[in-house]
């Protein structure tokens, strides 16, 4: 009889991490059942109700609608926006938290993450205390015929706040990460600011920044709670792409508020496929939760 | 990283005294704007609206659901990260991605397929209301859409862990007799608690607040099925700012609490991964 090889190292550890047969597959049914029944059934419910007075009728109720055309409109207004807004601060937070240390680092790093934990509520009543009649500067903007509250600067300053830590928290491991001497070295041969982070800085961290970007946008369009509280819900005019979902739902138009909702979900498909292609690039150590 | 780098690095100044205004103005200034008007009341009129019969229910549903939510989401997170992470089939990856739909997916389309999938003619609906389980404008229909919400918390934060997790020990359990289950309670799963209850601090903290979804699927009637800042909505609507500030400070209170204890959570759970 031949002397059986012995079993390599790697092959023992396996065995003693694997369970049998049936607790292997009961335990992976019942996740795909859980998956399926909370994620999957949804998404498909979504476009089965757009559709389901066939293509003439989901494009009507997309684009016949003048209330539904301003919305998708004022979204892509709002978003924009909020992201350029927070690209810059995400910028200038990374360069300064990663490539310098200065007293208060820590605390202003865990201040960032501050707008995550305040209800989207909260934070459209916080705007809606500073800028409205009643508000601090209220009388003020009132006097100088400025418009913020119930108009697209509030909901681009809601927008804004909600979506404020993504592209910062993103990018201050990745530049953390990458180190400081490429850029030291430019600086040293001659390269000025702008030279030097055009070259070296945004190439580095361009992965980071579109994943944070990504995952910012997506919010961003999807913002429900402090927008709907900033926009004094007037159709045609402060409604973004979610409020104007609630509205046609309030209204008992179900198709229409299906249409809205799987152009937005479409979106939020996109985004997960955007983001698995940037997850190879960007090493999942270096990512967050939320 | 160091001092010596404001010598040599451009954009010190720039970029710091950027974040602060940017953060003062954006962040800060909003944040103590509602306390400064939280403090314009007089203790009683704080009192008086922050301790209402209707708001005591809205703070029990609010706490509750999302308390029940965050503890089934430990249950769910814990069962498809130890699937995402233990075995190796069809559809893996794809799996993987889906668990980061609620987090891309507007909370409003969330609340209305939500509500349209239990109502009785709905998709599931149809089944389970029959058997008298009201899974649209109820209670249960309020942790439903929570667990939705809170579903990639924990399996995000238990993952990275359970991938980590020394072959060793559970390869030692195995030889000294113990049982697949006695190695999972007993090796596997001590390991894992920090994890867990970071993922279940984030997802209650994020239920807390959660609005554009609720507002679909509960049916918002007051003592019954009214959330905390569905109330905060109403008395705006009833231009009560006062009291809508009162109620959110309580809100905003609780939330940077939590925030303080998911540091601190987050801190525990990387030491005992460092000394793993």
């Amino acid at each position: 009889m031949p002397e059986r090889p012995p079993v390599p190292p790697a092959r023992r550890v396996r065995h003693a991490q694997q369970d049998p047969f049936w607790v292997r597959w009961t335990l992976t049914l019942l996740a795909a059942a859980v998956v399926g029944l909370l994620v999957v059934v949804p998404v498909v419910h979504v476009f089965v109700g757009a559709l389901s007075g066939g293509l003439g009728a989901y494009w009507q109720n997309l684009f016949g609608d003048p209330d539904t055309r301003h919305s998708i409109l004022l979204t892509l207004t709002v978003v924009p926006g909020a992201l350029a807004a927070n690209i810059a601060f995400g910028l200038a937070a990374a360069w300064a938290i990663a490539r310098f240390d200065f007293p208060g680092r820590t605390l202003l790093t865990s201040m960032i993450d501050l707008p995550f934990s305040v209800s989207p509520v909260v934070a459209g009543l916080m705007f809606v205390l500073i800028f409205g009649l009643q508000g601090y500067l209220g009388p003020f903007l009132q006097a100088h015929d400025v418009k913020i509250l119930f108009a697209t600067p509030g909901l681009i300053l809601a927008t804004a706040f909600v979506t404020f830590p993504f592209v910062a928290r993103e990018l201050i491991p990745v530049m953390q990460a990458i180190g400081d001497e490429e850029e030291t070295a430019a600086v040293s041969l001659g390269a000025d600011g702008w030279q030097m982070f055009r070259r070296i800085t945004l190439p580095n961290i361009k992965w980071g920044l579109l994943y944070g970007i990504i995952l910012c946008n997506a919010r961003a369009m999807g913002e429900f709670g402090a927008v709907y509280v900033v926009s004094g819900h007037i159709a045609g005019q402060t409604d973004t792409m979610p409020l104007r979902v609630e509205k046609l739902f309030q209204e008992y138009n179900l198709p229409g508020s299906f249409a809205v909702a799987s152009l937005l979900t479409l979106l939020a498909v996109l985004t997960l496929v955007v983001k698995v292609f940037l997850e190879a690039r960007v090493p999942s150590e270096r990512r967050n939760v939320h | 990283m160091s001092h010596a780098n404001r010598r040599v690095l451009p954009g010190f100044s720039l970029s710091l005294g950027y974040t602060l205004f940017y953060l003062s103005v954006l962040v800060v200034l909003p944040i103590l704007a509602c306390f400064s008007k939280a403090a314009s009341l007089t203790a009683s009129q704080f009192w008086a609206a922050v301790w209402t019969e209707r708001t005591r229910a809205a703070y029990a549903l609010t706490f509750g659901t999302s308390f029940v939510a965050a503890a089934v989401n430990v249950a769910l997170g814990l069962l498809i990260a130890w699937v995402l992470v233990r075995y190796r089939f069809p559809g893996r990856r794809v799996m993987d991605a889906l668990i980061d739909l609620p987090l891309a997916l507007p909370t409003a389309v969330g609340g209305l397929v939500y509500a349209s999938l239990y109502v009785k003619k709905g998709w599931l609906g149809q089944y389970l209301v029959p058997l008298g389980i009201q899974a649209a404008y109820s209670r249960l229909a309020i942790v439903l859409v929570l667990v939705f919400i809170g579903l990639p918390f924990v399996v995000r934060t238990v993952q990275p862990v359970l991938e980590d997790l020394d072959a060793e020990a559970e390869e030692a359990a195995a030889s000294l007799g113990a049982t697949r289950w006695q190695s999972f309670y007993r090796v596997i799963l001590p390991p894992l608690y920090p994890a867990l209850l970071t993922g279940f601090a984030l997802a209650f903290a994020r239920s807390l607040g959660e609005y554009g979804s609720v507002v679909f699927v509960s049916g918002n009637m007051p003592y019954k099925t009214e959330i905390a800042p569905v109330l905060i909505v109403a008395r705006l609507e009833e231009f009560a700012y006062g009291e809508a500030t009162a109620i959110a400070v309580v809100l905003l209170v609780i939330s940077l609490a939590l925030l303080v204890v998911i540091n601190a959570l987050d801190r525990w759970s990387r030491r005992s991964e460092a000394h793993a």
